[in-house]
């Protein structure tokens, strides 16, 4: 089947087979090795990719079910080349990743969250990213790096004094 | 982790999708497809069509209508969750929502699905089992209702017949002040499949005594079961937490209890008594202090 899809700002005319799921799309079609194939039926969260906005699991979605969404992976969320997002500094900066499988489904579900809430509580972090599996850190940098991102965040858009 | 090939269709209409479901018996209708895509990738499904329903916009929505509350089937778990309506009219959905799956699972997955699922530890159907909400379907051109203690029939199993299309369920809005509700369950990890769930309605008399209520448990029968003689026995009560426990013991014996490698139906029975206490007890404090103009 044709179908279009807008990952990260560009518009692409594909053809896939029905059974396709998002994931496998994105990375064998597209070559967006970002969005991670670790369980492929729903329970680790590392193929998380933003679908409308929404923090959505790509394995659990066909392509042919998204077309004409609007997607972001984590090549999508860097401002420009060579930059990183303030979610993507703040998990380098609290080492929030060791083996980075889980990472980049981290940091969209980081950008889910705080896209609609800009001041979550800890709770509130947990609760974003409680289905998203890391098995190396213990997830506390994870949250330390969330909870940074979103006061730098809240604080680039404070108006000047 | 590939499914069988399928074919996939996207009707534009309702009528359309009901048609091409009614007439097709490999046909399987997908919206948010949280249990479906899964099933389908590990073999365990092979549809050998999918009609998707999940653009039809008329099953999507949350209104106030005759029922109550109704939600349009393809309506997903994490818009009913936001839902300011279902929070003041039906606390107790708004209430048990969050332990679905997860915020990313809640975005896709819908209303419709996981009560036509009919997992035996899934919130949604216990809700509805409690509440005594009435599921509306189509088959073909036809329309049925039934209510949620009909509905659900076995483990995964419905009486909505093959081929059938599930489009609205209706949650009764309970009248009056002092209403408070609970909703518990224990599982292994945040979100997992519950071992037992238990939920409650409740609503005081201006004596502060027990007026109406509604107990079910889920996750420890075939399917989620309301305990309307542990009800009838507390109706009149403080609902007093060993009266509780005592009348959901009397009514659960009755039951054979669901056994599995992670919960023996031992474990699962003292469980479900003391959730559907807890639950009570947090339905009573709510409505103990609960103000007038709440609801």
């Amino acid at each position: 089947m044709r179908i279009e899809l807008d990952v990260n700002g560009t518009k692409h005319e594909l053809t896939v087979e029905p059974r396709t799921t998002l994931l496998d799309c994105l990375r064998d079609c597209l070559d967006l090795k970002g969005a991670h194939a670790g369980c492929e039926h729903g329970v680790c969260g590392a193929c998380t990719v933003l679908f409308d906005g929404a923090a959505v699991r790509s394995c659990l979605m066909f392509a042919v079910q998204a077309e004409g969404s609007i997607i972001t992976t984590i090549e999508g969320v860097t401002p420009a080349p060579g930059e990183l997002s303030p979610v993507q500094d703040a998990f380098c900066e609290t080492h929030g990743m060791q083996c980075g499988y889980c990472t980049p489904a981290m940091i969209l579900a980081a950008h889910a969250l705080l896209a609609d809430n800009p001041q979550p509580t800890r709770e509130q972090i947990v609760e974003a990213i409680s289905g998203n599996i890391c098995r190396c850190t213990g997830y506390t940098q994870i949250v330390e790096a969330i909870a940074l991102a979103a006061e730098r965040m809240r604080g680039a858009n404070r108006p000047q004094a | 982790m590939k499914a069988y090939p399928f074919d996939y269709v996207r009707p534009r209409s309702l009528d359309e999708a009901c048609s091409l479901l009614a007439g097709d018996d490999g046909a399987r209708a997908i919206a948010g497809g949280q249990t479906l895509v899964p099933m389908m990738v590990m073999r365990l499904a092979r549809p050998a069509r999918l009609i998707d329903i999940s653009r039809i916009a008329v099953l999507a929505y949350v209104r106030a209508d005759e029922f109550g509350i109704s939600i349009g089937a393809t309506t997903p778990q994490g818009v009913v969750e936001r839902n300011a309506l279902v929070g003041a009219k039906v606390p107790l959905l708004a209430r048990a929502i969050p332990h679905i799956g997860h915020a990313a699972t809640r975005a896709r997955g819908t209303v419709g699905g996981s009560l036509a699922n009919a997992d035996p530890a899934a919130e949604l159907p216990l809700v509805a089992v409690t509440l005594d909400a009435v599921l509306s379907y189509r088959f073909g051109a036809a329309t049925a209702e039934v209510p949620a203690r009909d509905f659900f029939v076995g483990p995964m199993t419905t009486s909505l017949p093959a081929g059938g299309c599930l489009v609205n369920v209706g949650f009764p809005v309970w009248k009056g002040d002092r209403i408070g509700v609970g909703f518990r369950e224990v599982s292994a990890r945040r979100s997992d499949f519950a071992f037992a769930a238990a939920a409650a309605q409740v609503a005081l008399g201006a004596d502060g005594r027990c007026k109406r209520i509604a107990i079910g448990v889920g996750a420890v029968t075939d399917f989620p079961i309301r305990l309307a003689s542990a009800e009838r026995a507390l109706i009149g009560s403080e609902l007093r937490p060993e009266d509780v426990k005592a009348a959901v013991r009397d009514e659960l014996d009755g039951h054979e209890m669901l056994a599995d490698l992670h919960a023996s139906s031992q474990y699962r029975r003292r469980a479900a008594v003391a959730l559907a206490a807890r639950a009570v007890a947090d339905a009573l404090c709510e409505a103990q202090t609960s103000r007038t103009d709440a609801h």
